[in-house]
């Protein structure tokens, strides 16, 4: 760790501790609260169900409703807000560091509504096709975000090896509204019921109904993890701005490409399994950052600590308060980030 | 003073008079002869009590009586082609309830307009005498309902002793898993139907049309019998592979008691004239004992 990194991140944040300090400190804090919500929230449902009976050996697990509520309905979809919300958060991160604008998310370069395509293709065309345990879905989706990565990509390095900004910005802003485009071409060539489950999937939804298809995305999600691993130190640097971090000895090509690759497979991932959730990218990371400062040591675990209990509990929400009925859980995570990520800002200002 | 307003009422009524029956000479004369329908389920009504030769012009998604295959396409619900339908001559249209542009640029064109919104199980037999006395087919429009009536009251009494079975009724969800389940709520003419077939809904409580119900809700509902009516969704080939996907919740009495059916038949869900025979064909899925 050297003192060139310690200089940035203090510099930008009030924070005079040191850094593993500040690390432990989230880390355990929002772990802890990471721990709470994923250990709470299966204890909670549209249902009542008793703990008593989830775990009596005596009663056969075929014909144990309770046990089934419990395993089968809401520990998948804790699992899948978890690692949804802490993929998204994480990559969010990332993406705002690298194209140093606090506006974007992990779905402003086109990997979500690629993913979106790619999803509404196979569930307009591809009925009932399934590729072993899992259905077309969420692979057409990976294949739909791969694409949309693999063209920005391209055309971001295609004249400088080191990636322009503005030209990802751009690219990304114009392949989101091209595929926009051919999204709404393909709903309107087809029928209601595949226009209506179209819709479903873009509000996003946990409600995953086995540990296959979380258990399918965990790969990805665990390469990306570990490249985020490697990045905190220069998208510090980055942030600042790619001269200044390249005076100070950052590859500045290499960082951006393994953070555009990272965070876009960690994208791709989380779209994949629970569809293109908003709000957790933009909104964790920078309540994080109102909480913790802006050193990515710090910011990036922190993140999909707290992107992980944000989501889970939000879905809670969405399964309970209009029980039987669901509320889409995108809809509560906006409806609930919105404002208080503005109470944050307006206080702190 | 007095007799002022005596004169006027008289006039008024004169008026009145003479309007209504301008305006059931029209009613009377104009027996529609060039029909243009946008909805499937009416145009099915058009042909079962015999307006079908008055039909020029039907929705893309017409597929049913075959004597509509061989007829012009106007668009459907989102995309009806305006230039289309005039270019058909009609002098009546049959329009979705939303539709309002339509029914908007057919006023101005002069072009007598019928509406119609799906609803429940009594709105067909309703829209079926509204229908058939609008294009001057009451008697046998009359007849048809009649009859629908009848076979619908058979299929209820066939079942009325049999204890109804707690059904979920699913139109929709993704191939080989449980996600995006869309199942029936508490009205619309499917729910009405399940009744009639001695099913009870398993969101009977729920007053919507359709409800997506989460797998722990399912779990928790336990229906005795899972139908799911889903001419679009799958394949015939794929039947079994698709019931076997409700494996993955084994308490649930239908998953156990092998009570798991996928139908695919397109009339199963077209509120038309073939509704008795739907309300039959799920009778004996549910209650085969009845039909013995």
């Amino acid at each position: 760790m050297s003192t060139l990194d310690s200089t940035v991140a203090v510099g930008a944040s009030a924070l005079t501790r040191p850094v593993r300090v500040r690390l432990a400190l989230a880390v355990g804090g929002f772990g802890a609260l990471a721990v709470a919500t994923c250990l709470l929230a299966p204890l909670v449902g549209s249902t009542t169900i008793s703990l008593a009976r989830v775990f009596d050996r005596s009663i056969p697990f075929s014909e144990n409703v309770d046990a089934q509520i419990f395993f089968i309905a809401r520990m998948p979809r804790v699992l899948a807000g978890a690692v949804t919300g802490a993929t998204l958060a994480a990559a969010g991160v990332v993406f705002q560091a690298m194209l140093r604008n606090p506006l974007a998310t992990p779905f402003t370069l086109g990997v979500s509504a690629g993913a979106s395509l790619g999803a509404m293709t196979a569930i307009i065309f591809g009925t009932a096709i399934a590729v072993g345990p899992l259905s077309i879905v969420p692979l057409a989706s990976l294949l739909g975000a791969g694409l949309a990565a693999a063209i920005v990509y391209w055309l971001a390095t295609l004249r400088d090896r080191a990636m322009s900004t503005t030209v990802l910005l751009l690219a990304g802003v114009t392949l989101n509204a091209f595929f926009s485009a051919l999204i709404l071409f393909l709903q309107y060539l087809t029928n209601f019921a595949e226009v209506y489950r179209a819709m479903r999937w873009i509000m996003g939804d946990l409600d995953v109904g086995s540990f296959q298809p979380i258990l399918a995305v965990l790969p990805l999600v665990a390469i990306a993890f570990a490249m985020f691993a490697l990045l905190p130190s220069s998208l510090n640097l980055l942030s600042v701005g790619s001269d200044a971090a390249a005076a100070r000895g950052v590859n500045v090509a290499r960082t951006q490409r393994l953070a555009f690759v990272s965070a876009s497979l960690a994208t791709a991932a989380a779209v994949s399994l629970a569809g293109p959730i908003g709000f957790i990218g933009i909104i964790v990371p920078h309540l994080v950052r109102l909480l913790v400062g802006v050193d990515h040591r710090v910011v990036l675990p922190a993140s999909a600590l707290f992107g992980a209990a944000f989501l889970v509990a939000c879905d809670v929400g969405s399964r309970t308060i209009l029980a039987p009925l669901e509320v889409p859980v995108g809809v509560i995570t906006a409806l609930l980030g919105g404002p208080f990520f503005l109470w944050l800002l307006v206080r702190k200002g | 003073m007095a007799a002022r307003p005596k004169g006027l009422t008289r006039l008024t009524l004169v008026v009145l008079l003479a309007l209504a029956a301008t305006g059931a000479a029209q009613q009377g004369a104009a027996a529609p002869k060039r029909i243009v329908s946008l909805v499937p389920a009416l145009t099915e009504m058009l042909f079962a009590f015999g307006a079908g030769p008055q039909v020029v012009g039907v929705s893309s998604y017409d597929d049913f009586p075959p004597e509509v295959k061989s007829l012009p396409r106007v668009g459907a619900l989102l995309d009806p082609d305006m230039e289309r339908i005039l270019s058909l001559r009609p002098d009546f249209v049959i329009t979705y309830g939303s539709q309002t542009d339509v029914q908007t640029q057919l006023a101005r064109a002069k072009i007598r307009a019928f509406s119609y919104r799906h609803a429940g199980l009594d709105s067909v037999l309703s829209t079926i005498r509204n229908l058939g006395t609008s294009v001057g087919r009451a008697r046998e429009s009359e007849r048809l309902a009649r009859d629908i009536q009848g076979r619908l009251d058979a299929t209820r009494a066939r079942v009325a002793k049999l204890r109804p079975l707690r059904t979920l009724l699913v139109f929709e969800r993704d191939p080989a898993s449980l996600r995006g389940v869309y199942a029936s709520g508490g009205y619309g003419f499917m729910h009405d139907i399940l009744g009639v077939a001695g099913g009870t809904d398993m969101f009977d409580d729920v007053s919507r049309e359709s409800v997506q119900p989460s797998v722990e809700t399912i779990l928790a509902r336990a229906p005795e019998v899972i139908l799911e009516v889903r001419p679009m969704g799958v394949a015939k080939a794929d039947i079994e592979k698709e019931r076997h996907a409700w494996d993955a919740l084994p308490s649930v009495p239908a998953v156990r008691n092998g009570r798991v059916y996928i139908a695919t038949d397109e009339y199963l869900v077209v509120p038309g004239p073939r509704v008795a025979q739907a309300a039959e064909a799920i009778a004996r899925i549910l209650h085969p004992e009845a039909f013995r």
